[in-house]
């Protein structure tokens, strides 16, 4: 168990105002176990009343240490640990280590692959937004929008479950492809999940975003402007609710999102409820890019042919001697990769999510880093609640969308 | 002249024989620097109207253990209106592993770099609040530290199993 609680007021002394000291102010703690800090996330809070002087986010309560485990793995070995930090992104984490690890052995991935991973990153992004949308009505007090977002995002993980075979750790997408190609089923699934959600999304919308006890929780709520945003290094749906036009899919586009046709959403004011609309946005936008790939999904192979790297199908080691050597190589000792190092950059549903991968010439990982949004975004949780009240920093914290297990890792 | 060369350009003949050398990897490129310029290098990048980068993407470090130097401190940093990434190396000695904070550039380093303080055990000069982050208060050792075992769980057989569970680490009574 952590021995957390025992730090004395000394060592945070810095953080917290003199009033604090003379006891004219109240210290108050809030989690780890607490139902709106999303996970286990601990704030301590300075009260003056019911307004925040000061608060102090405490962290690493869910910290796995992946990124040392990873060092002991090798590269094909590791990617299935990146399913467990985003809990709500799986597929993006898989897409993101994996272009790291295809930047490093400069390998191709062939073009249905590609397409068929900007589905399952948009349908992502869709479902992460909609576990967003619920959380976020539940803390600012509306029940029914959590159930109606749960049984929408239940369609896109059946439709994960389908490719995979696993709702949340799919470990699907791999360095070179896919691990094997979507099942017959899956463009018509796809496609009944694009006529049926466009109108439950406007229904989502009409519960709240005209809603005026939603509107009294988040109008002018946790303001924060551009500059600053960039300052805390906040990024995707967090920064463009202040006005900053940034997102990796459009400024340094990976995966073919060059060809897709679609609009970033982008706020004014950075409260709350700008980034309750950015979010909202985003899922019609994400709904136009998986449409548009779906009617332009190619035939073709889903896996590189380059057999240094990507196991043989099962139907070549039959037959196959060299086939069955590969194989044999590829799941014993794995590949090597040059020697270097590379940081690749992808837009998850919370912002720039960066993989920083090391490679001392071995089939490990020298070092493995990931960048994650929630962790930035976490931190400038005192920046924006100071001067609230107790009631909004739950707004404030759902709004943000930070996910425990991608900040602590 | 791309974006980046300008940068490369600006950081040379700002620091001179500071700048390490200047890698190129799969079309990104990194600048080493000696740490005596990595905070008015920050600034020269940040403040630069031709340059811009306004936007720390990532801070981490690296073991070389048993080389020297030891560790290295790697930002990549990222210039939204420009819309390109520059990556900044500075290598650090075992006995001497400390370098300056570029919090007061950018705002978000002061996680970053207690994130690396505790996992690597790197200081940070001038950092307003350098406590550990990630592992609690009175954790030994730094993690990420090459030298630091991966860990496991001791396998507990009949003849030892006491012997073992008392100094197992779980909340007991």
């Amino acid at each position: 168990m952590r021995k957390e609680m025992d730090t004395t007021l000394e060592e945070l002394r810095h953080l917290v105002s003199d009033r604090a000291i003379e006891g004219e102010t109240m210290l108050l703690n809030m989690g780890p176990q607490h139902p709106s800090t999303h996970g286990v996330l601990r704030l301590l809070l300075e009260l003056d009343g019911e307004r925040v002087v000061n608060c102090v986010p405490d962290i690493g309560f869910l910290h796995t240490g992946i990124e040392k485990t990873m060092e002991a793995k090798t590269y094909t070995q590791a990617l299935v640990l990146t399913d467990r930090m985003d809990y709500l992104n799986n597929l993006g984490n898989n897409l993101c280590y994996c272009l790291a690890v295809e930047k490093l052995i400069e390998l191709d991935v062939p073009e249905r692959a590609q397409v068929i991973r900007v589905i399952l990153a948009e349908l992502q992004r869709i479902a992460s937004h909609l576990v967003f949308l619920a959380t976020h009505a539940l803390d600012t007090g509306a029940m029914s929008v959590f159930l109606y977002c749960f049984r929408e995002r239940e369609l896109i993980l059946d439709i994960f479950e389908m490719c995979s075979g696993q709702r949340m750790m799919t470990s699907y997408i791999r360095p070179g492809g896919l691990w094997r190609d979507v099942p017959a089923g899956f463009e018509d699934a796809v496609r009944d999940f694009i006529r049926i959600f466009p109108k439950r999304l406007k229904q989502y919308s009409d519960l709240l975003s005209g809603n005026p006890i939603y509107l009294s929780r988040a109008k002018n709520i946790g303001p924060i402007s551009g500059p600053e945003a960039v300052r805390w290094g906040l990024s995707g749906p967090n920064l463009r609710a202040t006005g900053v036009d940034f997102d990796l899919r459009k400024s340094n586009p990976y995966s073919g999102y060059e060809r897709y046709e679609f609009d970033v959403p982008v706020g004014s004011n950075g409260d709350v409820y700008d980034r309750y609309q950015m979010r909202l946005q985003e899922m019609g936008q994400a709904l136009r890019i998986v449409e548009q790939a779906l009617d332009n999904l190619p035939d073709g192979p889903v896996r590189s042919d380059n057999r240094k790297y990507v196991p043989p199908p099962r139907s070549e080691i039959g037959t196959s001697m060299e086939a069955l050597i590969h194989h044999f190589k590829l799941w014993t000792e794995g590949f090597s990769a040059p020697e270097g190092a590379v940081y690749v950059a992808v837009e998850s549903p919370r912002g720039e999510l960066g993989c920083y991968l090391v490679s001392d010439g071995g089939p490990k990982p020298y070092r493995a880093h990931f960048r994650t949004p929630s962790f930035c975004s976490i931190q400038a949780i005192p920046t924006l609640v100071r001067g609230f009240l107790v009631a909004d920093i739950v707004a404030i914290i759902s709004s943000l969308d930070a996910v425990l297990g991608d900040t602590d890792r | 002249m791309s974006q980046v060369e300008r940068a490369v350009q600006a950081l040379q003949a700002a620091f001179k024989d500071k700048v390490l050398s200047v890698d190129e990897f799969r079309d990104e490129t990194t600048v080493k620097l000696d740490r005596d310029v990595i905070l008015d290098a920050c600034k020269l990048l940040h403040d630069d109207e031709a340059l811009q980068y306004d936007f720390l993407a990532a801070l981490t470090a690296v073991d070389y253990w048993p080389q020297e130097p030891r560790f290295t401190v790697v930002y990549q940093l990222y210039s939204i209106p420009k819309r390109v990434f520059l990556g900044l190396g500075v290598p650090l000695q075992s006995e001497s592993a400390e370098i300056d904070t570029v919090e007061s550039v950018y705002a978000n380093a002061n996680w970053h770099e207690r994130e690396i303080f505790d996992l690597f055990g790197i200081t940070f000069k001038g950092h307003t609040d350098l406590r550990r982050i990630l592992m609690p208060k009175d954790w030994e050792g730094h993690p990420l530290r090459k030298d630091y075992p991966l860990g496991y769980e001791e396998v507990q057989f009949s003849f030892n199993f006491d012997e073992i569970d008392d100094r197992k680490p779980y909340a007991k009574e």
